[in-house]
């Protein structure tokens, strides 16, 4: 009976340490000083951009993960190719690499000198701009979507698809009619999952960034920019902004995957 | 009409094959634009200056502390989350107390929160200005916790789903026939744990091994004590060397991958009389 | 139907981003600046300043901060500027060399220069270590912040101010360094950028702190509970501001760095704790900053320092410089 208790209070105490408490302070920072300066911090232009610009980076990485997530999961489960292990190697590969070395490599390729540093003499600004922030982030939050949906690919089996087929019906109504609404769950929990990561991705982004102030200052950066300015409400006004957003995306978690809880 | 019937397949099928072949196409293509073609440009440029010089930048004094901080505090990390992710999970799905389905939804907090909140955050709750009078900034204490904190949600979600389906009924038995709790838990639930546990520190591994945004504030970065390889890897940048930090960048990846295999292969050496 | 809208979703938003873009560039100038972080406050105050003036009319800017070298190094790889102000003359000399600025970009009255600072000790309120010479940082207990003289510009003004201070009071080169070495023994932590290392002596780390007179009077006022000591011996800190190439075909552009010489701009400057470069202000009681005993520069040959390129070399070197000693264990 005391193991259970104090398997209980060993694991919350930990939590409460490492996970709650820290959270609660950033709360408490950002409105020590009343809410007034808290809610000027976050809605001064720079801010209001930062968050914009964050927001949309995810609306265009997210769709498009999502859309090849799927495609690419149902190319490893249902075909045999050529490289089909390179290619599951490849998926997983942004889980393993530190955020620097993504956008060092993007720095890389797409800097002067680079393969592909001449498009910026073309007037294609891919660095310190919309597009190489966007490939950053789309580069990170990419494995989500596909490891949610190839187990459960994997899972489901063939047997309703090729029944489909044999009555008839075009591959793509069976994809519609039957394989995604199958799916449809593990393609719910990977979205949030991408959305989660390329909302709060920093390392990559700062790389590749320039810090334009009001034009690519995502509000992760932000929140660097006001900590190294001492201004340290707006900065933990905009950590607050984003630790709701964390929250927010962490209940919807719930929604799709309720399924850890004991019965 | 079974004639029209088996035409509409095996049309249906060609049609499949090339429209599958084009999306997948197009989908592989997208993979090589996003991931490969970068990391192409990454190792292309480590080697720029020759083999030689690849060598001498991993071999410097700085970068390769640097790496062996970065891979044992990572792997003593992930060792320790095997540890506390059990825990969590067990209580999470064998015990039940008020508040409980917050505490469930919270610990994905760490993965969804960016890596600088977290980072200012721990320095501002266990730095110089903590509350509690604990100042763990600036030192392996402190770049550990920012680890610990970022690599919390793994072995709790890879452990969770597993210990939910798992069979009641063969502890019960174990219990009724006089084992202990302990034997129980070693002999009859560990092992059908012990995949998902490597799965989670795996994962736990991997995000250690290239976590900056929280450690870059609270370590201190100070060389040969607590600089940890991407910090590391950033200072090349900024001080102008990215031939250098692409050389590092390059090992730290190879390390990583090894040990990943390293962890799946025993995983698959554990498990494979199962089933 | 899902699947196809969203898949719509991203290219409506990239269109909307074109336009909301195109719209904000209307037909007046845009001018880039790219600076380093210490004169941000500043140049939120000049910029409106200027183009309250008849040659800032209908003149908008798109501004970058962050720490010098990082800003070198992303104009070199493409980021664009028409004007860059940067915390020390190397960081200019990078884009020279990339063919980013042209050589001649010195070639004014102020040889470049838009600011000046000195190199001191912040110390917490009062001074309880009573830290008042460089001896004094080598003594035993004494806790020295300084950044990573590898990533930061102003981690090496602090080296040269070392290094230049024991020259000035009669010490050999061979002591000098020995002073370097027994000096870094104190250093406890190594921020990567200047603005870095304010802030970790500002969360209580630390006895002092070696930094840019600048810095220190922007700490203050921000609320730090700091006090700065001038050190008898000290380097003179100049910041170089320059146009690029690109910025040269803007006659705006010109005007703009012009205007940072102008009394408005350099009472800005030293209202944010800059030594302003343009002798009338200087001179005036305001803006008068008290004068160090001993004053060199890193052109002080007679103090063994001879210009920033042979002093990079020689101490900064990544492989055979002399700080790869000092620092390294």
């Amino acid at each position: 009976m005391t193991a259970k208790y104090a398997l209980r209070f060993g694991a919350l105490g930990y939590l409460a340490l490492l996970l709650l408490l820290p959270v609660g302070l950033v709360f408490y920072r950002t409105f020590e000083h009343g809410f007034h300066p808290a809610w000027a911090a976050v809605t001064n232009p720079e801010a209001q951009h930062a968050l914009w610009l964050t927001l949309i980076i995810a609306a265009i990485a997210v769709p498009a993960n999502t859309l090849f997530g799927v495609v690419l999961a149902i190319a490893l489960v249902r075909h045999r190719f050529p490289g089909r292990g390179l290619v599951n190697a490849i998926v997983d590969l942004p889980l393993a690499l530190s955020p620097v070395v993504v956008g060092l490599s993007l720095y890389l390729l797409y800097g002067t000198g680079g393969w592909l540093g001449g498009l910026a003499g073309h007037g294609i600004k891919i660095l310190f701009a919309l597009p190489g922030m966007t490939l950053a982030t789309i580069f990170v939050s990419l494995p989500f979507v596909v490891r949610e949906v190839v187990p459960v690919l994997r899972e489901i089996g063939t047997d309703q698809e090729q029944a489909a087929e044999t009555l008839g019906a075009a591959p793509f109504t069976t994809f519609w009619r039957i394989t995604l609404p199958a799916i449809r769950w593990a393609v719910g929990y990977g979205v949030v999952l991408t959305t989660a990561r390329a909302i709060g991705e920093f390392g990559a982004v700062s790389i590749v960034s320039g810090r334009i102030e009001g034009k690519t200052e995502t509000l992760p950066l932000y929140v660097q920019s006001q900590f190294e300015g001492f201004n340290t409400t707006g900065a933990f006004a905009a950590c607050v902004v984003l630790a709701l957003i964390a929250l927010a995306t962490v209940l919807v978690m719930r929604i799709f995957r309720p399924k850890e809880e004991a019965a | 009409m079974a004639t029209n019937a088996a035409a509409a397949v095996s049309r249906g099928a060609v049609l499949g094959r090339a429209g599958g072949g084009l999306a997948r196409g197009i989908a592989v293509g997208y993979l090589s634009l996003i991931v490969l073609v970068p990391l192409a440009a990454l190792v292309w440029s480590s080697r720029s200056q020759g083999l030689h010089t690849f060598w001498q930048e991993v071999t410097k004094p700085e970068a390769s502390s640097a790496l062996k901080l970065t891979v044992v505090v990572s792997l003593l990390v992930a060792a320790f989350n095997a540890l506390t992710g059990t825990a969590i999970a067990w209580v999470l799905v064998r015990d039940s107390f008020p508040g409980k389905g917050i505490v469930n939804a919270v610990i994905d907090l760490p993965f969804a929160l960016p890596t600088v909140v977290a980072g200012l955050v721990l320095l501002e709750l266990y730095g110089p200005s903590s509350p509690f009078g604990v100042d763990v900034a600036f030192q392996r204490t402190g770049l550990v916790l920012a680890l610990l904190f970022v690599t919390l949600p793994f072995v709790v979600r890879s452990v969770q789903p597993v210990l939910l389906e798992l069979d009641r009924e063969m502890e019960e038995a174990a219990e009724s026939l006089g084992a202990g709790r302990l034997a129980v838990f070693r002999r009859i639930v560990f092992p059908n744990l012990l995949p998902a546990i490597l799965s989670g520190v795996a994962l736990a591994f991997a995000r250690a091994v290239g976590e900056f945004g929280s450690v870059v504030l609270i370590s201190g970065n100070i060389p040969f004590k607590t600089e940890v390889s991407s910090v590391y890897i950033a200072g090349q940048i900024e001080s102008g060397n990215p031939a250098g930090a692409a050389a590092v960048s390059v090992l730290l990846l190879l390390i990583s991958l090894a040990v990943l295999l390293a962890i799946g292969a025993f995983r698959h050496w554990r498990t494979r009389h199962d089933r | 139907m899902r699947r196809i809208s969203l898949s719509l979703f991203p290219l409506l938003i990239l269109a909307a981003a074109v336009v909301v873009g195109a719209s904000a560039a209307t037909a007046s100038t845009t001018l880039s600046l790219v600076a380093y972080s210490t004169p941000k406050d500043a140049y939120a105050k000049i910029i409106p300043a200027f183009q309250a003036t008849s040659a800032g009319k209908n003149v908008s800017f798109n501004q970058s901060y962050g720490a010098s070298g990082d800003q070198a190094r992303a104009v070199a790889a493409g980021l664009s500027a028409d004007i860059v102000a940067l915390s020390l003359e190397p960081d200019v000399s990078t884009l020279v060399k990339k063919g980013i600025v042209p050589s001649n970009w010195n070639q004014n009255r102020y040889h470049g220069m838009v600011t000046d600072s000195v190199v001191v000790f912040e110390v917490r309120d009062g001074n309880p270590k009573k830290i008042h010479t460089w001896a004094d940082l080598t003594r035993s207990g004494v806790q020295v912040i300084t950044p990573n003289p590898f990533t930061s510009g102003g981690a090496r003004w602090n080296v040269m101010a070392a290094y230049g201070a024991e020259r000035a009071q009669g010490k050999t080169d061979s002591q000098a360094i020995a002073y370097l070495k027994k000096l870094f023994k104190n250093v406890s932590v190594l921020p990567k950028s200047a603005r870095e290392a304010t802030q970790v002596f500002a969360s209580g780390k630390g006895d002092v702190l070696l930094t840019y007179e600048n810095e220190a009077i922007y700490a203050n006022r921000k609320g730090v509970h700091t006090e700065y000591v001038l050190p008898k011996q000290t380097i003179l800190v100049e910041n170089p501001v320059a146009l690029t190439k690109s910025g040269l075909k803007h006659p705006e552009a010109k005007a703009f760095l012009n205007y940072l010489w102008s009394s408005k701009a350099q009472k800005i400057l030293g209202d944010t704790g800059y030594r302003p470069v343009v002798k009338s202000v200087a001179a005036s009681p305001k803006y008068h900053f008290k004068q160090p005993k001993s004053l060199f520069t890193i052109n002080s040959k007679a103090l063994g320092l001879r210009g920033w390129r042979s002093v990079q070399y020689r101490f900064f070197d990544h492989s055979a410089g002399i700080m790869v000693r000092v620092i390294g264990h």
